[in-house]
């Protein structure tokens, strides 16, 4: 179609790849300029919904009279509240069942195809769109969900919203939107052995603060970017909200067109090269430039863990808890020490001294088929710590069918891990899934927050590398610090 | 959003500055899937003391609250324009409100009126001197009135535009309903869509 590669704008102007995938969504645009500019009025090509921010939308939808616009845009999956033992049991908690019933119930409704738990596509929701082939390179995703940037690893425009945007999505699949800044973070270089994408997000967030990305896109670039998969580009993108960004993203390139191609939802025939024809279009031009950029070196990243209370309090696994005299802002000093009481660390000791009580390997940051297979390639006929409980809660129904095949719920297993079925889990106290007060965790999910996972929990952010190797040996660690003989792992 | 143009009913003074959204509804009530029935969160907590003015005869079935400076303060929940709205309010009378319950409130047809804090304070007068007295608030004029009373509201122009022709941000989104069409049917076909379901 010819408007695919027109544009708005002066089409030899070089832009970015996020300004490309906006300007192509523009319904009506804003008038003014500035500060001052009414917003553009954006159109959205996939709505995800689960089951938490949407009931009041729904209800408001029913008070108006009104109908969904375009059902065959949107799609919702149970995941926050979902246990992960006994599905096939009813939900204990009543206020849990209820606002699983209602999404069932509006579902129905309204027309809009839910995968519920039980079905081989539920699961979390950021982890079904791109498994199904419904998330593609140069759309605009929402959802009622923070970490919907994570689906910006296609080259998609995908951020969060609020229960009254959910309504207005599902009322009119627009949204009226501001302009927002853009900031390239490259990422140049080679990973070491043991070094994943989650360090990179991690030592990113600890390099530009949580407040860093506010109001911008961010678009990760660069050698490290490119040569990781896709898997490994979603682990990056999800936590972009992390560092304050609503909305991160990473050119489409053949290892995305490789991804998608003959998943459910992919194009076809001549669609399918239409759609790689506008996909190829979509990367930053040369000269484009940034609002703001951030560099960074691959080479020099080791495994990073956090040691405080919000996800840019992060340190290099080899490293030793920092002193709260070490931050010259009084405000992080303030925040550092409140930090280190409530995960009950001294400054000094070594990151890798901490001893945890327990393992989750799960979230929409980490529950992805590669992710299994990194931590099971570790663990593989090693005996885990007997005082560690590890979970392992992949991140849908199909990656747990997918785990089961290869064989890698028996290595789990026979490691002495929980093997669950899919769901937010441990990554969110919203489900039976939850720390004890004081319990301390090396959790592979994004928020480090108190009493994120539990009232009291500790958390540990860490990848599924760590994750695993701190298993092991019971303390925070890395494949390297396990003894000879215990080093057949390979990076995936 | 019903269209307003002007809103009569009884006044309910309440002499207090900084009311915050928590003050308004309490986080416990955040937790409910609906979005009306929230009239019993209202000043959930104030409303245990016997002496609050919602619990007292006529103001409890007021519809126009008068309050002190900075209503409204605190965190975004959209909840504290439902729980108002709920209870049967149509508009709150405030010499300043907070910046994000002033938006909210204009997104779903609760009238934030912004009047002078002596007017405000005549206002309470006549409400506590003559319980029961009724408030008109009159969008197209921007005045309000009470007993003796008659004061001018600042409103900014498209709120007022929006509130009086009652539309809500999707609302004014449907009036581009043409425009959202046309969008649609330039769609690239190569689009995927979630109906019919394909699976793996």
């Amino acid at each position: 179609m010819a408007e695919i590669t027109e544009n708005a704008v002066n089409p030899a102007a070089p832009r970015t790849l996020a300004e490309k995938v906006w300007q192509d969504h523009v319904v009506v645009p804003g008038e003014g300029a500035g500060e001052a500019q009414t917003p553009d009025l954006l159109y959205i090509d996939l709505h995800l919904v689960h089951e938490v921010t949407s009931p009041q939308a729904f209800e408001g939808l029913r008070l108006a009279g009104r109908p969904v616009r375009r059902p065959d845009l949107t799609i919702a999956t149970e995941d926050h509240n979902t246990p992960t033992l006994e599905i096939d049991k009813p939900i204990a908690d009543p206020v849990s069942a209820k606002q699983i019933q209602t999404l069932r119930d509006n579902a129905r409704e309204f027309g809009i195809r839910l995968h519920s738990l039980g079905d081989a596509e539920q699961g979390i929701v950021h982890v079904v769109g791109p498994q199904l082939g419904l998330t593609q390179p140069g759309m605009t995703v929402v959802c009622g969900d923070s970490h919907t940037s994570t689906h910006g690893a296609f080259g998609a425009l995908a951020f969060g919203i609020g229960t009254s945007e959910v309504e207005h999505v599902l009322a009119t699949q627009t949204l009226p939107l501001k302009p927002f800044k853009t900031m390239a973070i490259n990422v140049e270089g080679t990973l070491r052995d043991g070094v994943t994408a989650k360090d990179i997000i991690l030592a990113v967030i600890a390099k530009i603060g949580t407040g860093g990305g506010q109001g911008y896109v961010l678009e990760y670039r660069g050698s490290a970017i490119r040569s990781l998969s896709m898997d490994a580009r979603m682990t990056i993108c999800n936590m972009s909200i992390e560092a304050g960004a609503r909305a991160g993203m990473i050119a489409p390139d053949e290892t995305t067109f490789e991804y998608i191609k003959d998943r459910p939802h992919a194009p076809q025939g001549q669609d399918w090269d239409a759609a790689v024809q506008y996909w190829s279009s979509l990367p930053t031009d040369e000269g484009a430039s940034f609002d703001a950029e951030v560099f960074l070196d691959a080479d020099a990243l080791e495994p990073f863990v956090t040691w405080g209370t919000n996800p840019g309090q992060g340190v290099s696994l080899s490293d030793t808890v920092p002193s709260p005299e070490q931050f010259e802002d009084p405000n992080a000093q303030a925040a550092a020490q409140r930090a280190l009481e409530y995960m009950d660390l001294t400054p000094g000791t070594p990151m890798k001294d901490i001893r945890v009580d327990t393992v989750f390997l799960g979230s929409c940051t980490n529950s992805r088929i590669e992710d299994l297979r990194t931590a099971a390639s570790i663990i593989q006929g090693q005996a885990k710590d007997e005082d560690v409980r590890m979970i392992v809660v992949p991140g849908s129904a199909r990656v747990r069918l997918q785990a089961e095949a290869e064989g890698l719920d028996r290595v789990f297993k026979d490691f002495g891990a929980e093997w669950r079925f899919a769901g937010c889990s441990m990554c969110l106290g919203m489900n039976p899934d939850q720390l004890a007060p004081g319990e301390r965790c090396a959790s592979t999910s994004n928020r480090n927050f108190e009493g994120r996972q539990g009232k009291g929990g500790r958390t540990h952010l860490v990848s599924p590398v760590v994750a695993a190797a701190t298993a092991i040996r019971g303390t925070l660690s890395s494949p390297s610090d396990l003894t000879a003989g215990q080093s057949q792992f390979q990076e995936a | 959003m019903e269209p307003f143009a002007r809103h009569t009913g009884i006044g309910v003074p309440l002499k207090q500055s900084n009311v915050d959204t928590d003050q308004i509804i309490p986080a416990v009530y955040l937790k409910r899937i609906t979005r009306t029935g929230f009239e019993d969160a209202l000043f959930a907590g104030w409303r245990k003391d016997p002496g609050f003015v919602l619990n007292r005869e006529p103001y409890s079935s007021g519809s126009v609250l008068v309050a002190g400076p900075d209503f409204g303060t605190g965190s975004s929940r959209e909840h504290a324009v439902w729980a108002l709205k709920d209870y049967g309010f149509k508009a709150v009378l405030s010499a300043r409100f907070a910046d994000i319950f002033r938006g909210n409130a204009g997104k779903q047809g609760l009238v934030a009126a912004e009047v002078d804090q002596q007017d405000i304070e005549l206002i309470w007068k006549e409400l506590e001197n003559h319980p029961g007295t009724e408030v008109t608030v009159d969008l197209q004029g921007r005045t309000v009135t009470c007993g003796a009373v008659t004061a001018g509201f600042q409103l900014d122009d498209y709120t007022r535009w929006r509130l009086m022709e009652g539309l809500d941000d999707i609302g004014l989104t449907l009036r581009t309903e043409a425009d959202i069409s046309a969008f649609e049917a330039a769609r690239p076909p190569f689009k995927p869509a979630t109906l019919p379901a394909r699976t793996a």
